[in-house]
């Protein structure tokens, strides 16, 4: 065993309202810069729908993530070491801008340069790559809230497949449609298969806490990443000819704070907590066999922080100790882990993703509510989470491989639990038998609860900060090593300073933690023995 | 001026080169990239790129065989003087319709493209111009004396190139080369000298560690990026 922590997020797609957000906030921090202008760290897309890039999810045209070879072993899909070398003066499987969608401007200059006319003067679109006019075509999330949907949504790689398992139509007329929101950040993957691309090695997954970065200084713009991530969630500064990518948020994070996109989000549906996983596990898990088997096989991969076994490992590891105590009340364990409602986005990429979604409800009870049911009638709503066969089996593509065994588990757990609380709520007398018919007692259920409908920002982003883990090496590196002239006698010897105790020659006003306490004790103690 | 051309360019060029690499690894490894422009337009360039860029490796590789190879030793092995000429001829002429044809796809897609242009430098412009001049002239060098044997560069271009790396460069074997060559070698030179000032440096980040990393890369985090940052180089704080 070696055990590994990571920073893992959770998104609970009941509570996503589609305000982009969360995507504006990022965009404002990080990627508001010439040559990033088409760039989403973050952004949201309504499914069904083709997402950003265009069709990224179709990756028999991408080549995104990896594949098994007929030995049964991992291999980038997009071709092997020698393949991208030899193969690296172009690279065919590469998104254009316009695949995302050609960045633009407005004319504004011309509101008020205009000369005196009859027209009003119009500011028109300008495209930034080449400034020329241009007309508005695509964007980032051109089809938000099923926009064109009738002549678009066909297109979705998910509506395809689900169409080609379920024999059946997932429809888009208006009366029988449905759709949700889906935010997207980087996955910081247990198997990056971006990282694995890297020709010069400039990408590398960060020991401490998982998070997937580029090293800036030693990108050489090959492209390779792009192609290599099967979200597509790797971008190319076209100023900068270097690639970028959403960071975590790292320098808030290691400071404590939450993600921009965690931080701003209106529907707090975003946790952030730490998931200790085994490392040695990782290519094992990502080389499971049939891919409806992936999700399993990640839960597997991950450590029980609670286990005496795994907290000794993680100590040998060398993790700290505040972030083995965040890994015990870390939110995304409870929710992937101990509940399991939580599901990984496209397992069949084989690259152990871990930001994870619950699965929507909402469609479902919707739904229910609109046929004259009780939309939060156990019964009811079990039986609708089969005969909604639809929405179950797209949500499968999304979060299983097209397995609806986990959706429609963690599904009736939410339906359990909302039939479980309304009872509280009202005053009823709740049936044990609902938790019980998916495998929970009223506590959990309740628990569960608590984190998913009422849980505070504290109990939500549980984040050890980087300092702290390593306070102790830091404050030793801090302080000065003794003076020079501070021998018994010399010129620097020391003692009080003209004007007491803290005056004087003192080249750091740093006080080490333990002295904190021994300081506090001497000036509040009553007798000079208590010290 | 015989001295100058093929006595000092040379070590300048190489200078020059060392020099510039070194600046760049220090001082500018963020810019030190291909600047691909794929992002823009792909279609051509999927095309036009591999095709100049094996083109101009074979012609590297031509110029290596041709330039330290010694006549004596293709000799040894039998090659006669005047097959050595076909295959040099042939082979040469071939990379270079190649590296011609590629690199003119690429300035055909530079010109026409609007967002390449617009990405397009004056560096990029002055080194397009240089590069291609190197290029066009190498084959018009090769080209305009195709018969018999050809011109035998085997007895002068090479024992001098051969003699800057044992220090005592014979200036004098340059004397009676063809005009077109020597052009072409000067275009060579300053190509060399100016690689790390331009786009081309990316020719030295070769990426030949890959293929026995490991796939993933795990790195730690820097001890010294936690906490403030040392002040900058000028912004010292005065003392506290």
């Amino acid at each position: 065993m070696r055990p590994m922590a990571q920073l893992a997020m959770v998104m609970n797609l009941d509570k996503c309202i589609g305000c982009h957000t969360c995507s504006v906030t990022c965009k404002q921090a990080w990627t508001n810069r010439r040559g990033m202008e088409y760039v989403w760290f973050n952004n949201v897309e309504t499914r069904p729908g083709q997402g950003y890039p265009r069709r990224y999810e179709d990756q028999d045209r991408w080549r995104g993530g990896w594949e098994l070879n007929r030995r049964g072993a991992l291999k980038l899909k997009a071709g092997g070491r020698l393949k991208k070398l030899a193969g690296i003066f172009s690279n065919p499987r590469l998104p254009e801008i316009k695949d995302y969608y050609e960045p633009w401007t407005y004319d504004y200059k011309n509101l008020t340069d205009a000369p005196l006319g009859t027209d009003y003067p119009v500011a028109r679109p300008v495209s930034q790559l080449d400034g020329k006019p241009m007309k508005i075509a695509w964007s980032s999330n051109w089809d938000d809230n099923l926009a064109g949907a009738p002549a678009h949504g066909d297109l979705d790689p998910m509506v395809e497949r689900t169409r080609e398992r379920a024999a059946e139509k997932v429809r888009f007329a208006y009366e029988q449609t449905f759709m949700f929101y889906l935010p997207r950040i980087c996955e910081h993957c247990l198997n990056p298969s971006c990282v694995a691309s890297c020709p010069s090695g400039a990408m590398y997954k960060r020991s401490e806490d998982g998070i997937v970065l580029v090293d800036q200084d030693r990108c050489r713009g090959w492209r390779m990443c792009v192609t290599g991530c099967p979200y597509k969630k790797v971008y190319f500064n076209h100023r900068t000819g270097k690639a970028e990518k959403c960071t975590f948020c790292y320098p808030r994070v290691e400071a404590g704070l939450p993600t921009v996109c965690s931080e701003t989000c209106v529907g707090r549906l975003r946790y952030l907590g730490v998931v200790l996983y085994d490392a040695d596990r990782v290519t094992g898990a990502a080389s499971t066999p049939d891919e409806r088997d992936l999700y399993e096989a990640q839960l597997d991969v991950f450590l029980d922080p609670a286990d005496p076994a795994v907290i000794r490992a993680a100590k040998e590891a060398g993790i700290p100790y505040d972030w083995l105590q965040a890994a015990r009340r870390s939110p995304v364990h409870a929710l992937v882990s101990t509940y399991r409602v939580a599901l990984p986005l496209h397992p069949e990429y084989r690259t152990l993703p871990m930001v994870w979604y619950i699965p929507p409800l909402s469609p479902v009870v919707d739904a229910l509510a609109e046929t004259g049911h009780d939309g939060e009638d156990a019964g009811n709503l079990f039986g609708a989470i089969d005969t909604l066969r639809i929405p179950l089996e797209y949500l499968a593509e999304l979060f299983t491989a097209g397995d609806v065994g986990p959706v429609r588990a963690s599904l009736e757990k939410l339906a359990a639990m909302r039939s479980h609380m309304r009872s509280v709520n009202l005053g009823d007398e709740p049936d044990p038998a609902v938790p019980a018919a998916v495998g929970m007692t009223p506590g959990e259920v309740e628990d569960m609860y608590r984190l998913l409908a009422i849980a505070k920002y504290e109990e939500r982003y549980v984040i050890p900060t980087a300092a702290v883990g390593d306070a102790r090496r830091l404050e030793e590196s801090a302080l000065p090593e003794a003076c020079s002239l501070d021998y018994d006698g010399g010129p620097g010897m020391g003692g009080d300073g003209p004007f007491g105790q803290d005056s004087g020659r003192r080249r750091l006003p740093l006080v080490p933690v333990e002295n904190f306490h021994i300081l506090r004790r001497r000036q509040t103690a009553d007798d000079e023995r208590e010290v | 001026m015989t001295v100058f051309l093929w006595g000092v360019l040379p070590y300048a060029a190489f200078a020059l080169l060392v020099a510039g690499l070194v600046w760049r690894h220090r001082y500018d490894r963020f810019g030190w990239t291909t600047r691909s422009s794929q992002v823009y337009e792909s279609k051509l360039l999927n095309i036009a790129s591999p095709v100049f860029h094996y083109g101009i490796l074979f012609v590297l590789v031509g110029h290596l065989v041709g330039l330290f190879v010694p006549a004596s030793w293709t000799g040894a092995l039998g090659v006669s003087e005047y097959t050595y000429h076909l295959f040099s001829l042939y082979g040469g002429t071939a990379a270079g319709v190649l590296a011609v044809a590629g690199i003119g796809m690429l300035i055909y897609r530079r010109r026409t493209k609007a967002p390449v242009l617009r990405a397009t430098t004056a560096n990029d412009k002055a080194m397009y111009v240089l590069l291609l001049g190197a290029i066009v002239l190498g084959m018009a060098a090769k080209l305009s004396d195709t018969s018999g044997d050809g011109y035998d560069y085997r007895g002068t271009i090479a024992p001098w190139a051969r003699s800057l790396f044992i220090l005592r460069p014979q200036t004098g074997l340059m004397e009676g080369v063809p005009v077109l060559y020597q052009v072409h070698a000067v275009a060579g030179m300053v190509l060399i000298a100016l690689v790390p000032y331009t786009r081309l440096v990316h020719m030295f980040s070769a990426p030949v560690q890959y293929l026995v990393r490991p796939y993933v890369v795990y790195r730690s985090r820097d001890p010294r990026q936690l906490g403030p940052r040392p002040d900058r180089r000028g912004w010292e704080r005065a003392g506290s």
